[in-house]
């Protein structure tokens, strides 16, 4: 115990020195640093954060020393997250190298490509985007078409993906390509890292029901990528890619949880609040103390209870996994289904809550929190489709989980 | 709190499960209904439980228990609940255990925890007054008269009610809620059984010009509503543990029925519209789980937040259990509404076990105005 005391003085020390005060103050969506070769910073706070965090390693706490991460255990881990916590710090980097291609890499990379890559993803010196579905395999993502052929020295790629995410901002892009053209749909993918600075390789974002685009259009005409680039072996890529995509489902379940998701099980003194009851009483008022609308209400109770079960559930499944020492729990695989339709369901309420107000399109005449929650709702409708749709996670439950006949 | 168990809870929960596969199956409730038993539990299962440590677990060692806390008598009804396991002891060794160890005096605990302790005596504790779990609203009234009170009024539901050696009543005293313990057959008394669709016994019990002496209060005259409170927290969170136990088998129960049965030439289990509503049912149950642990831990372990917690355990274990009863019921099909079967049990046993101490609405409820709206 007085080890991690120590660790907390010093974790403690460091953030307070090296943290700039710009960076312990909320952020938006638009504030969000992602590093990579094209990165802009809106504020140069944002890259003296970044730099001093990437150096530790603590843009990826947990990730061995040897790659550039920070080499923390559990325990320290957590206390650095609440430390980081204590001082509204923003994250310092986000990418999909930390949250998918590095858990991945690291379980399934040569000791070379853990040597190439993870350092610069720490350092967010490289962004990656995902090149998985193509027009034509979405839910049924095996039957992908994108091939990769044999060159010698190096692969020919072509073919065409959909849902890159922010594919027009990365460097690089880890992709599902069929490399055995006459072996068993699941048996002839290969897992594939691909530079996109280079003419092989185009991308068109498209606009969503949002206005937003954070998706593109990705193609291949002729792209290569060296041989020492494939992961996990010829013909393998499918034991990464589900692999990947379990990282991938639990990050999507995370979001809007923020810090419910560690589930602090500490004393606190802070009266119990509800966002949902608290943002719904300036829209519909209050009656001796109740929400002037008792079937809103009863909407949010139960959306503030299923949260609360949730990160419940989140953090007995990082206990569980901690004290078995395996990996994930049987809880974990509800996780991707339950968050998102639990975030969806948030933002109609909130939506519901807001009337008309929750409904403009532009202007000066709603405020920019109103419109922001009308386009992050439009948004939400992806998060139960992207990474699986909620109906392949219950296939999932069902088969691999309750062991449902096929 | 700890969301894993610790070893002592985890040999209480092994121990339990034995109990209950051995001693306790679904043929044991079964047959105990079938006695037309009217007490609705066996006394020699109940010895053995007693036996066991089980009815002392929440009290001190100097009463003759081993203050092993709530976690450790909620895992012991997971299991119990798992095969509907009938007997005394929510009554006696949660909530009237849970009463006297906090608002009883000296020589009440010696007279009464040990006895409870030692399985030696049963409890019940004659709270609710309507349909409804309203323990706020207490009209029964007890009027001082020189050393003693006289005691008026109606109260239901009372669980055990119809067959327990001693009453706990909960009476308005004028300026607050009292507690007095009572040997059932005193003199003015009337004690009306009503056998309840789970075929667990409880009762209607009225009050007439029943007096009592000061020594029977317990704790404080017109100072107990807090206490009550506290234990209700206890006993909610418990009765959400056996709650789950059942939701946990009878989902169990289900999935396996789902993997035998032919239908069309196919295991049913391999339809997607079963697939589907057994997954949600297991995301479901698994958040359930970790209520239930947050509960029954918050009290042991000392959180400032019991209250919310044990309504969040009791709401939203009672709104899974009906939900997996009632999809049991339907995925078994024709002998799923059979008496033969058992499946049907659990969907009684659900309902009346969210009755007790709040059903789900009473807990959405009370969970929205401890968050401040």
């Amino acid at each position: 115990m007085t080890e991690l005391n120590a660790f907390r003085n010093e974790t403690r020390d460091w953030l307070e020195a090296n943290c700039p005060q710009s960076m312990r103050t909320p952020m938006s969506q638009g504030d969000v640093v992602w590093g990579g070769r094209k990165v802009e910073f809106k504020d140069p706070d944002q890259k003296i954060w970044m730099d001093r965090m990437g150096e530790k390693g603590w843009t990826c706490p947990t990730w061995p020393k040897e790659y550039g991460g920070g080499g923390l255990n559990f325990e320290e881990n957590k206390v650095l997250q609440e430390e980081l916590m204590r001082i509204k710090a923003r994250p310092a980097l986000n990418s999909f190298g930390i949250w998918m291609l590095g858990p991945a890499l690291l379980e399934y990379g040569t000791e070379e490509q853990k040597m190439e890559h993870i350092p610069k993803i720490v350092r967010g010196e490289i962004r990656w985007c995902q090149g998985y579905s193509e027009p034509g395999s979405g839910s049924d993502l095996a039957s992908l078409k994108t091939k990769a052929e044999d060159q010698g020295k190096e692969y020919l790629i072509n073919g065409q993906k959909v849902w890159t995410s922010y594919a027009d901002e990365c460097d690089m892009i880890f992709t599902l390509v069929r490399t055995g053209p006459l072996e068993p749909k699941h048996e002839g993918i290969s897992f594939l890292l691909i530079d996109m600075d280079q003419e092989g390789v185009t991308t068109k974002p498209i606009k969503l029901i949002s206005g937003k685009s954070p998706f593109c259009e990705t193609f291949f005409d002729n792209a290569t990528a060296p041989k020492e680039n494939l992961v996990g072996g010829l013909n393998k890529g499918w034991s990464v890619a589900k692999r990947l995509l379990q990282f991938e489902r639990n990050m999507i379940a995370g979001m809007g949880f923020g810090s419910a998701a560690s589930g602090s099980s500490k004393k606190s003194d802070v009266k119990p609040t509800s966002g949902l009851a608290t943002m719904a009483k300036r829209y519909v008022g209050e009656k001796e103390d109740k929400l002037n609308d008792s079937g809103l209400r009863n909407k949010i109770i139960d959306h503030d209870m299923n949260s609360q079960a949730f990160a419940l559930t989140l953090r007995r499944a990082a206990e569980e996994s901690k004290k078995s020492n395996q990996g994930p729990s049987a809880a974990s695989s509800i996780f991707k289904y339950y968050g998102t339709e639990h975030n969806k369901l948030r933002y109609e309420i909130m939506l519901e809550a807001m009337g008309t107000k929750a409904l403009g399109w532009d202007g000066a005449e709603f405020g920019p929190e109103e419109l922001a929650i009308t386009r992050e709702w439009l948004r939400t409708k992806a998060n139960s489709i992207e990474g699986g749709t909620s109906e392949v996670q219950l296939n999932v439950i069902s088969k691999r989980v309750l062991e449902l006949p096929q | 709190m700890s969301l894993v168990l610790n070893e002592e809870q985890s040999y209480l929960k092994d121990t339990a499960r034995d109990f209950a596969k051995n001693k306790t199956p679904v043929s044991h409730f079964r047959g105990v209904r079938d006695s037309e038993n009217p007490e609705c539990f066996d006394r020699e299962i109940w010895k053995e439980m007693a036996s066991l440590g089980w009815s002392g677990i929440l009290i001190p060692e100097e009463y003759g228990g081993s203050d092993f806390g709530v976690a450790g008598i909620g895992v012991i009804f997971e299991e119990l609940g798992r095969t509907l396991t009938p007997s005394p002891m929510f009554s006696t060794a949660v909530v009237c255990a849970g009463l006297i160890k906090k608002a009883g005096n000296d020589d009440q605990k010696k007279e009464y925890l040990t006895k409870i302790a030692s399985g030696d005596i049963t409890l019940a504790f004659a709270l609710e007054e309507s349909s409804r779990h309203s323990p706020m609203n207490i009209e029964t009234t007890a009027k001082k008269d020189g050393d003693s009170f006289i005691i008026n009024g109606q109260k239901t539901f009372v669980l055990d009610g119809g067959f327990a050696d001693f009453l706990i009543i909960a009476a308005d005293t004028g300026k607050g809620t009292s507690l007095f313990i009572t040997n059932k057959d005193a003199k003015g008394i009337d004690i009306k059984v009503t056998p309840m669709v789970d075929s667990r016994n409880a009762a209607n019990i009225s009050f007439k010009d029943l007096k009592l002496s000061s020594s029977e209060l317990i704790g404080e005259e017109n100072g107990s509503d807090q206490i009550i409170e506290e234990v209700l927290d206890i006993s909610r969170s418990v009765i959400s543990a056996e709650m789950f136990g059942g939701i946990q088998e009878a989902f169990d129960v289900t999935l396996n029925y789902l993997k035998e049965r032919d239908q069309f030439g196919a295991k049913i289990g391999s339809f997607q519209a079963l697939q589907h509503r057994a997954a949600i049912m297991f995301s479901e149950i698994e958040l359930c789980k970790s209520c239930v642990l947050e509960s029954l831990t918050s009290f042991d372990e000392g959180s400032n937040d019991i209250p919310r917690l044990a309504s969040l355990a009791k709401a939203k274990i009672g709104e899974v259990f009906h939900l997996v009863s009632n999809e049991a019921v339907q995925m078994h099909g024709g002998i799923g509404v059979t008496d033969e079967y058992d499946i049907g049990f659990y969907l009684k046993r659900a309902r009346v076990a969210e009755q007790i101490f709040g059903n789900v609405q009473f807990h959405k409820d009370r969970y929205a105005e401890l968050t401040g709206y």
